[in-house]
C-alpha cells in the first residue's frame, strides 16, 4: 500500500481516449483522465455530460468502444464490475446497492466467497467495525440497513468497498443525498482516505464542494474533456462555470420579439418536499406571461422536477400557491389544471408522459377522452379517436406505420412529437416543458423548438424547464436561474443573448451564487 | 426502425452462435395465435411422455379426453356446464389484472355470490312461491352483490392504507367459507345436514333439458341459462375495456399509473370501483352455479376451487374477454375429461404444463431468436 504522493510513479489510472456511444449519442468522445495515488480528483460537468458513462466504463459496467485503460501502468480490460473490483477499482453508485433487511455485516459480505458457508458473523461484526475505525467510518455492524440514515448508508457503500481491498473509489455525486453536516463527515472520510493511500474520483456539477475537497479538477461538456487533470488551485469558479455550461449557441431560431401579454402562470413563494420528504422547492417565485417562453435553468436535481409536479398538481406544495390566470391550481387534482388550459410535457418521457403498450391513439386522447366528440355517453367513439390521432400524425409528422402501433416502438423524438401533440392540440393558455428535447437527435430537437416557439407565437405561456442552458439561450426571453429550491436571480434575454457575460453570470448562479453577489463581484 | 445489433448475445454453439434481439416491430396479428398454438402442441408432447410415465397410453389418454368432453352432445353439455363457472370467474379475475390488481379471491367472491343468491331463498327475501321471472333477477342482484362487497373490502383497504390486495383477497376467501359454514352448520341447515333445504323450483336457472318435452334431443342436458349470462357478461366487460371511457381509464392504470395520474385520472377510486366489478362477476358466477347446477347452500361444490382456475384462464386468456370464453371451454373439457383418467394427478399435471408452455412462449412474443455464423456479423 503506498502512502503518499510519488510522482515517479505510473498514475494508478490513466483513461485514454476513451469513446463510448449510445444509439443517438456519443457519449465520450476520446476523453482522456489519469488519476495519482492519493489525491481527490473532481470530474466535474452537466447531467449528461459523460461523466457517469466514463467512470462506468472504468468500474466495468460498460466497455468502450475505443480507448485503453492502464491500471498502474497495466493495460486491463474489464467485462464485469467484478473485474474491476479485483483490479482495485470500485464505484458507490449516486442510488445505493444494499439490502435495506439485513445487517451493515451482511450487506458487507454479500456476494463474496468468505465465508463459504457457516455465517460466524460476530468476527466479521469485528473485523468491518474495525475497518470503520481505520478511515472513520462510524457505523454499528450489527444494524440492519434500513434503520441507518442516508450518510450511515453510504459509509456502508464505502465499508464494501473497503472490504474488498479496493485502492481506487468512483463517487457518484455522493454528497447529492447528504445534509449538510453529512457533507462535512464525508469530505473528512475522504481525505482521511487518501491520507492511507486510497485515490479518490469525485463525480459532482457543484463547484464549491469540488473547489473544497478537490486535488485536480477534470471537466466534461458533451462528452468532451473540456479540461484534464488541472489544478484545483489554479483555477477559478468562473472558469469553471465556463468550462462546465459552455457558450457557443448552437440552433440560431429566428424569431419575433415578443409580445408579453398579462401574467398567465404565478408561482408564489412556493415550498415543497422531494419524495424522501426533504425541502426541495424553499420560497420559490417566478411567473410566466402570455406570449413569452420563461426559461428556468439549472443543474439536475435542484428542484426542476418537483417544481414542475407542484405547478401541474402532481405534487403538494406545503406552502405558497401556483395561480394560473388569477385561478388557483395548486394543491388540487391534476385534472383541475388539465381542465383549466394547462398543458404538462413532463420530464419522463415513457414512465409519464406516455402509457408504453397502449396505441398512439390511446395515446393522444389522454387528455381528450373526457369530452365529446371522442366521449359519447360513457363510451368512446373509436372512429372519431382514430380520426383524430391521425390529423395529429399527419400535422406533427410523427412517423410510425398506423395509429394502432404501441408507443412503446417509437424512437424517442416520435414520441415526444405524439406528447407534444396531445398536449398542443389542447390549445393550451400555458405550458410547461420539462427537458423536451433530453436524448433527442438534432433534427428532432429542431423540431421541438420549433413548436415550443409556436405556442409562443400563438400567444400561449410556455415555461420551459431545461438543463440545456442553450437551448435556454436561444428560445427564452427570461431565465430565472434555480439553485437546491430557490431562484438565484432573472436574466431579462432581449439584448444580451450570447454575450459570455451572460452565460457566466448563468453559470455562477447555477452553482449557487446569487444574482446580488454576482454584480459586487465584476 | 433499422437494424440494431443486441447487446445479448446467447451461448457459443460451434461456429455458430444464436442471437437474441428484442423486436422492435409488433409481430404479425397471426403470430401470437400460432405461437400459443405450438406452445399447447409442446405441452401435450411432455404431458404424453408423463402419461407414457405413468403406465399410460398418450395417444389413447388423449383421445379419451377429448372423446369425455367433446365426444357427443351429452358430454359436451357437461363441458359447458364445467366452463361456465370458470368463465366467470376468469373474467372477474381479468378486469381487476388489467389494471394490475392481482385478484386472487374470485373464490371468496364468488361463494359469497353464491351466499347472496342462497339468501334470497333461505332468509327469505322474496317468497318461495315468487314467479322466476323476478325470483332470478332478485338472485342475480344479490349474488352480484355479495361479490361485490368481497371486492370492495379489499379494494378499499388497499385504496386507502395501501393494503396488499394479494393477501386480503386471499384471507378473504377462507373468510367466506367459514362464513358460509356457519350458515349450512346452524341457521339454514337441513335436518342437521352441513347443507341447506333444496331451492324450490322457481329459484332454479333454466336448463336444456327444461325444454326436452318440445324438443326431445335436449333431453338430459344440463346446460343452463348461467352459460348465456357469462357470454353476455364477457361481451359487457369488452364493451366496457375496449369501447368505454372508464375502460380506458382502467386500460390505462394498467399500463402505467404514473401517465394516468399525469392524465388526471383518480386512481383510488378506480382501485375500489374494479374491485368492486371484479367481485361482482365472481359472484355472478356463484349465483349461477349454485341456481344451475347445485341448487342448495352447501360448501364443497361452490368452493371448489373455480376462482383460482379463473386467475391461469385469465392469464392464458391475455385477460381478453372473447378469447376467455374459448379457454375457459377447454379447461371446463380438461377438468371433466380429466376426472374420468384419474381423479387428481395427471391430468393436474398436464393444465400445468400447458400454462407454463404458454407463459414461456411469450418470449417468442418479445424477442426473435436469430442464429448467425460467429464472426460473419456483427
Amino acid at each position: 500500500m503506498a502512502t503518499s504522493n510519488q510522482s515517479t510513479l505510473p498514475p494508478v489510472v490513466t483513461m485514454s481516449g476513451i469513446v463510448k456511444r449510445f444509439p443517438g449519442v456519443l457519449a465520450n468522445d476520446h476523453v482522456d483522465f489519469d488519476l495519482r495515488r492519493g489525491e481527490i480528483h473532481a470530474l466535474l460537468g452537466e447531467n449528461g455530460a459523460g461523466k457517469s458513462t466514463l467512470m462506468n466504463v472504468l468500474a466495468g459496467l460498460y466497455r468502450p468502444d475505443a480507448g485503453i485503460i492502464q491500471i498502474n501502468g497495466k493495460t486491463v480490460n474489464f467485462s464485469s464490475p467484478r473485474d474491476a473490483i479485483n483490479a482495485g477499482i470500485g464505484m458507490v453508485h449516486q442510488h445505493f446497492m444494499l439490502v435495506p433487511s439485513q445487517t451493515v455485516t451482511e450487506n458487507v459480505l454479500l456476494g463474496l466467497d468468505d465465508p463459504r458457508f457457516l455465517m460466524r458473523l460476530n468476527e466479521y461484526d469485528g473485523k468491518i467495525a474495525k475497518l470503520g475505525e481505520q478511515f472513520g467510518l462510524h457505523v454499528d455492524p450489527r444494524a440492519k440497513v434500513w434503520q441507518l440514515s442516508v450518510g450511515e448508508q453510504q459509509r456502508v457503500e464505502l465499508l464494501k468497498m473497503l472490504y474488498r481491498g479496493v485502492q481506487v473509489l468512483i463517487m457518484d455525486e455522493p454528497t447529492a443525498v447528504l445534509a449538510p453536516t453529512e457533507i462535512d463527515d464525508l469530505f473528512k472520510t475522504l481525505r482521511s482516505m487518501t491520507e492511507q493511500g486510497k485515490s479518490i474520483i469525485f463525480i459532482s456539477h457543484k463547484l464549491n464542494e469540488v473547489t473544497a475537497i478537490a486535488d485536480r479538477i477534470s471537466v466534461l461538456r458533451r462528452g468532451k474533456a473540456t479540461a484534464t487533470g488541472v489544478s484545483a488551485k489554479g483555477v477559478t469558479t468562473q472558469d469553471l462555470a465556463r468550462l462546465m455550461v459552455g457558450r457557443e449557441v448552437v440552433f440560431r431560431i429566428e424569431k419575433q420579439p415578443s409580445k408579453p401579454g398579462d401574467v398567465v402562470l404565478d408561482v408564489k413563494d412556493v415550498y415543497a418536499e422531494n419524495d424522501k420528504g426533504l425541502p426541495a422547492l424553499r420560497g420559490l417565485s417566478l411567473n410566466v406571461r402570455a406570449g413569452e417562453i420563461v426559461g428556468v435553468a439549472g443543474v439536475a436535481g435542484n428542484g426542476q422536477r418537483e417544481l414542475s409536479q407542484v405547478i401541474s398538481g402532481l405534487r403538494k406544495c406545503t406552502r405558497g400557491e401556483v395561480h394560473l390566470a388569477g385561478d388557483t391550481v395548486s394543491n388540487r387534482p391534476t385534472l383541475y389544471g388539465i381542465q383549466h388550459g394547462m398543458a404538462y410535457v413532463p420530464e419522463d418521457r415513457t414512465h409519464v408522459g406516455s402509457s408504453p403498450n397502449l396505441s398512439v391513439t390511446d395515446n393522444v386522447i389522454m387528455k381528450k377522452y373526457r369530452q365529446p366528440p371522442i366521449s359519447r355517453g360513457g363510451l368512446l367513439d373509436m372512429t372519431e379517436a382514430t380520426r383524430f390521432a391521425k390529423v395529429l400524425k399527419e400535422a406533427y409528422d410523427i412517423i410510425v406505420p398506423t395509429v394502432e402501433t404501441p408507443v412503446r416502438l417509437l424512437s424517442g423524438g416520435n414520441l415526444q412529437r405524439v406528447i407534444l401533440a396531445r398536449e398542443i392540440s389542447g390549445e393550451p393558455t400555458f405550458m410547461v416543458a420539462v427537458q423536451p428535447t433530453r436524448g433527442l437527435d438534432v433534427g428532432a430537437i429542431e423540431g421541438v423548438h420549433r413548436l415550443l416557439l409556436a405556442q409562443r407565437e400563438a400567444g400561449s405561456a410556455v415555461l420551459l424547464i431545461s438543463e440545456e442552458l442553450e437551448e435556454l439561450l436561444s428560445l427564452s426571453d427570461r431565465i430565472f436561474v434555480i439553485y437546491e429550491g430557490k431562484i438565484m436571480g432573472e436574466i431579462q434575454l432581449s439584448v444580451d443573448r450570447e454575450s459570455d457575460k451572460v452565460v457566466e453570470t448563468i453559470g455562477l448562479m447555477m452553482t449557487g451564487t446569487p444574482l446580488e453577489k454576482i454584480g459586487k463581484g465584476a | 426502425m433499422t437494424e440494431t445489433s443486441s447487446p445479448q448475445t446467447g451461448p457459443r454453439t460451434g461456429s455458430f452462435r444464436i442471437k437474441l434481439e428484442p423486436r422492435l416491430e409488433e409481430p404479425p396479428r397471426w403470430y401470437p395465435l400460432v405461437v400459443s398454438l405450438a406452445a399447447i402442441l409442446v405441452a401435450l408432447f411432455f404431458g404424453g411422455i408423463l402419461i407414457a410415465f405413468a403406465g399410460g397410453d398418450p395417444f389413447r389418454s388423449y383421445a379419451h379426453i377429448a372423446r369425455a368432453s367433446f365426444g357427443n352432445i351429452g358430454v359436451l353439455s357437461d363441458t359447458l356446464v364445467k366452463a361456465t363457472p370458470i368463465l366467470m370467474t376468469s373474467l372477474a379475475c381479468s378486469i381487476a389484472f388489467r389494471m394490475k390488481l392481482w385478484n386472487i379471491g374470485a373464490e371468496g367472491q364468488f361463494i359469497m355470490g353464491a351466499f347472496g343468491a342462497s339468501a334470497v331463498v333461505l332468509a327469505p327475501i322474496v317468497p318461495a312461491d315468487t314467479s322466476p321471472w323476478i325470483f332470478i333477477p332478485v338472485m342475480i342482484v344479490a349474488g352480484m352483490l355479495m361479490g361485490a362487497l368481497w371486492g370492495w373490502i379489499p379494494g378499499i383497504l388497499k385504496a386507502r392504507f395501501n393494503v396488499n390486495e394479494i393477501i386480503s383477497t386471499l384471507m378473504l376467501n377462507y373468510i367466506s367459507i367459514s362464513w358460509i359454514n356457519f350458515w349450512i352448520f346452524g341457521v339454514w341447515s337441513e335436518g342437521g345436514f352441513q347443507m341447506s333445504p333444496r331451492f324450490p323450483d322457481n329459484a332454479w336457472l333454466p336448463r336444456l333439458l327444461d325444454y326436452a318435452d318440445s324438443i326431445p334431443i335436449l333431453r338430459g342436458l344440463t346446460t343452463h341459462a348461467g352459460l348465456l349470462l357469462g357470454i353476455a357478461a364477457a361481451f359487457v366487460l369488452w364493451l366496457l375495456i375496449y369501447r368505454s371511457r372508464w375502460g380506458y381509464e382502467i386500460r390505462l392504470i394498467g399500463d402505467n399509473p404514473n401517465a394516468a395520474r399525469y392524465a388526471g385520472i383518480n386512481i383510488s377510486r378506480n382501485t375500489i370501483l374494479v374491485m368492486m366489478v371484479s367481485g361482482a362477476l365472481a359472484g355472478l358466477g356463484g349465483m349461477s352455479e349454485i341456481t344451475g347446477v347445485v341448487h342448495r347452500l352447501q360448501t364443497s361444490p361452490i368452493a371448489a376451487g373455480y376462482g383460482f382456475t379463473g386467475i391461469i384462464v385469465a392469464w392464458l386468456s391475455k385477460l381478453h374477454p372473447g378469447v376467455i370464453i374459448v379457454v375457459s371451454v377447454l379447461f371446463g373439457a380438461l377438468i371433466l375429461a380429466g376426472r374420468e383418467i384419474q381423479p387428481s394427478g395427471v391430468p393436474k399435471m398436464i393444465q400445468g404444463i400447458i400454462l407454463v408452455c404458454l407463459i414461456a412462449s411469450d418470449f417468442l412474443l418479445r424477442y426473435r431468436i436469430r442464429i448467425v455464423r460467429a464472426g460473419s456479423e456483427e
